[in-house]
């Protein structure tokens, strides 16, 4: 059993320093259920729509690592895993990155970084102006077993799920950030479309999948939260409410996967099976 | 054998009411939170915005920290008045009545050329005077009132009702509005009235628009979607319905922009320096 925290909260627009101060009471608040894993939305530390003020809030992974740790051993006893999306500095190259990292704090530091794939820049989004774009999907251990990260839209074309299972991911973790839009029923389309895209990947893989989104309102768009941990069955494990701030404490039960998968083998199957596409997959890429 | 026919599919401005309802609450509370208000100011003209708008903000607030003013000109329908008062009266708020007449006839005086449109359009921004005065006056932050289809017709005063910082229906259609209206317990007699800006005597918005809303909604819906005239034509609206709403949304795009500014740098603002509206940093 791996304790997880999923935490649905609603930073203020650039206050990185409060922020990071609400994320402490949080983690206080959880302290009693004692999480292995807390897991956080996407662009946590700055909220998410910053057009060109990426530049002035971005910062380095070992920069937001310094901040955590300072913040882990203020309010936390033991060793803490930690996921969170954040504006990225790589100051090497100069780009910025719209990254989420998993942390071991009290113990190894960085991971692993995911580099956000598929940067939406179309509708109320621009991502690709201000940033740029990362170019590998990959799962990683860690030290309760294998995960793999997925930012936001990444997690809506279902070949990055599949390359993460593929590479031997357990659990996947999803930060993301989602204005609601869609009122004709009672929960908005985009968060009827999450749920039903957790359901849908984690039970074709037999994988976790933990979504961390976002809440509060950025210039008159609500982020809509309905942070949810579905099962490799694709149950819904754990759901937050719309809108306003929660935790989600869910109990993720990692030696149930390969029963799970026996008895629904598509992941295996799925091995065998895609080397049959493959020249299909050379074919079509070809065309675009 | 059993045949089941699907449906075609298609848009909808239906919108399930009580969600709307509590998400456009909490767009009120949280919008004043960061900007440092507890209080809301509404003018309130006796239609079904600025009572839709009242409702909201006294579920959002509380009727005691909402602020509702209405703005009679002697030229006003006495309707209106009423109106104003029956929305006050149904959501609880008090109700504070400044007249106008002295403020725009004042000006008018030195006009002895003005029009009625012109004196029309002097009341609507008289009224922005007194509201972004009584906001100071009460700390209170001033919610427009303009739903989506009067701003994409540019159907409103420019900086005159428009001016409000924040606006919770202005992503509605006004039959949405209606609808949400009728909701919240906006009363009948408000809800089913002819909406009119009531700027000049006899004035109603659908003469002035040449359109009637029911119908001008589901255009603009798909206009604005991209569908291509045949295909709303195809869903019953004639070619000159189509050609009015275009018409209108596109001589009015001015209006839903801040002024031209001449761009000579790479700093322009708007243009290259992009930041949005509750954009911080620590300091």
């Amino acid at each position: 059993m791996v304790r997880h925290a999923v935490l649905q909260l609603a930073p203020e627009k650039g206050q990185i320093t409060r922020n990071l101060e609400r994320l402490g009471q949080a983690l206080e608040a959880i302290a009693e259920d004692r999480p292995d894993v807390v897991v956080l939305p996407e662009a946590y530390p700055t909220a998410y729509f910053l057009q060109g003020g990426v530049r002035e809030l971005a910062m380095t992974a070992a920069e937001l690592e310094e901040r955590l740790s300072k913040l882990h051993a203020r309010v936390w006893e033991g060793p803490l895993d930690l996921v969170i999306g954040f504006y990225e500095l790589d100051k090497a190259s100069g780009d910025y990155y719209n990254t989420a990292a998993y942390f071991e704090l009290g113990g190894r530091g960085l991971i692993h970084r995911h580099r956000k794939v598929f940067l939406p820049t179309y509708g109320v989004f621009d991502e690709e102006r201000y940033l740029s774009r990362g170019h590998s999907v990959e799962a990683f251990e860690t030290r309760f077993g294998k995960a793999a990260i997925l930012i936001c839209e990444d997690f809506w074309h279902s070949i990055t799920a599949t390359i993460a299972a593929l590479d031997g991911a357990e659990v996947i973790y999803v930060p993301s950030a989602s204005p609601a839009r869609g009122f004709d029923q009672a929960r908005p389309q985009n968060a009827r479309r999450w749920r039903a895209l957790a359901e849908s990947v984690a039970g074709e893989h037999g994988v976790f999948v933990a979504l961390a989104s976002l809440v509060g309102f950025e210039a008159g768009k609500g982020m809509s939260g309905y942070s949810l941990v579905a099962s490799p069955e694709g149950k819904i494990l754990a759901e937050a409410p719309g809108f306003e701030e929660a935790a989600l404490v869910v109990d993720l039960d990692l030696e149930r996967i390969p029963p799970v998968r026996y008895e629904n083998p598509l992941l295996a199957d799925l091995k065998t099976g895609l080397g049959l596409l493959w020249n299909d997959l050379e074919r079509v890429k070809e065309r675009l | 054998m059993k045949k089941i026919y699907g449906l075609p599919g298609g848009e909808t401005l239906a919108l399930d009411l009580a969600a709307t309802a509590n998400f456009l609450v909490r767009f009120i509370q949280k919008e004043l939170a960061w900007r440092g208000y507890e209080k809301a100011l509404v003018a309130v003209s006796g239609g079904v915005d600025s009572a839709t708008t009242l409702a909201l903000a006294a579920r959002a607030l509380g009727p005691e920290r909402v602020h509702a003013v209405a703005l009679p000109h002697k030229e006003s329908s006495p309707e209106s008045l009423d109106h104003a008062r029956l929305a006050a009266e149904t959501f609880g708020v008090k109700l504070e009545v400044i007249d106008i007449t002295a403020m725009v006839e004042g000006y008018a005086q030195q006009r002895p050329d003005i029009t009625p449109y012109r004196k029309g359009n002097v009341k609507a921004r008289a009224r922005m005077i007194v509201l972004f005065d009584l906001s100071m006056a009460y700390h209170a932050l001033p919610l427009g009132t303009g739903n989506k289809t009067e701003r994409l017709f540019g159907y409103f005063t420019w900086h005159g009702d428009d001016a409000p910082p924040i606006n919770p229906l202005g992503d509605l259609y006004k039959t949405q509005v209606w609808a949400l209206a009728e909701h919240l317990g906006v009363p009948e007699e408000i809800v089913k009235k002819p909406p009119t800006a009531d700027l000049e005597p006899g004035q109603t918005d659908e003469a002035d628009l040449g359109l009637k809303y029911a119908r001008a909604d589901v255009i603009l819906e798909h206009y604005l979607k991209g569908y291509p005239d045949a295909y709303i034509e195809r869903l019953g609206y004639t070619k000159e319905e189509i050609r009015r709403v275009k018409e209108l949304v596109n001589k009015t795009h001015y209006k839903r922009h801040l002024p031209t500014v001449a761009v000579v740098s790479n700093t322009a603002i708007h243009e290259f320096y992009l930041r949005p509206l509750d954009f911080r940093i620590e300091l």
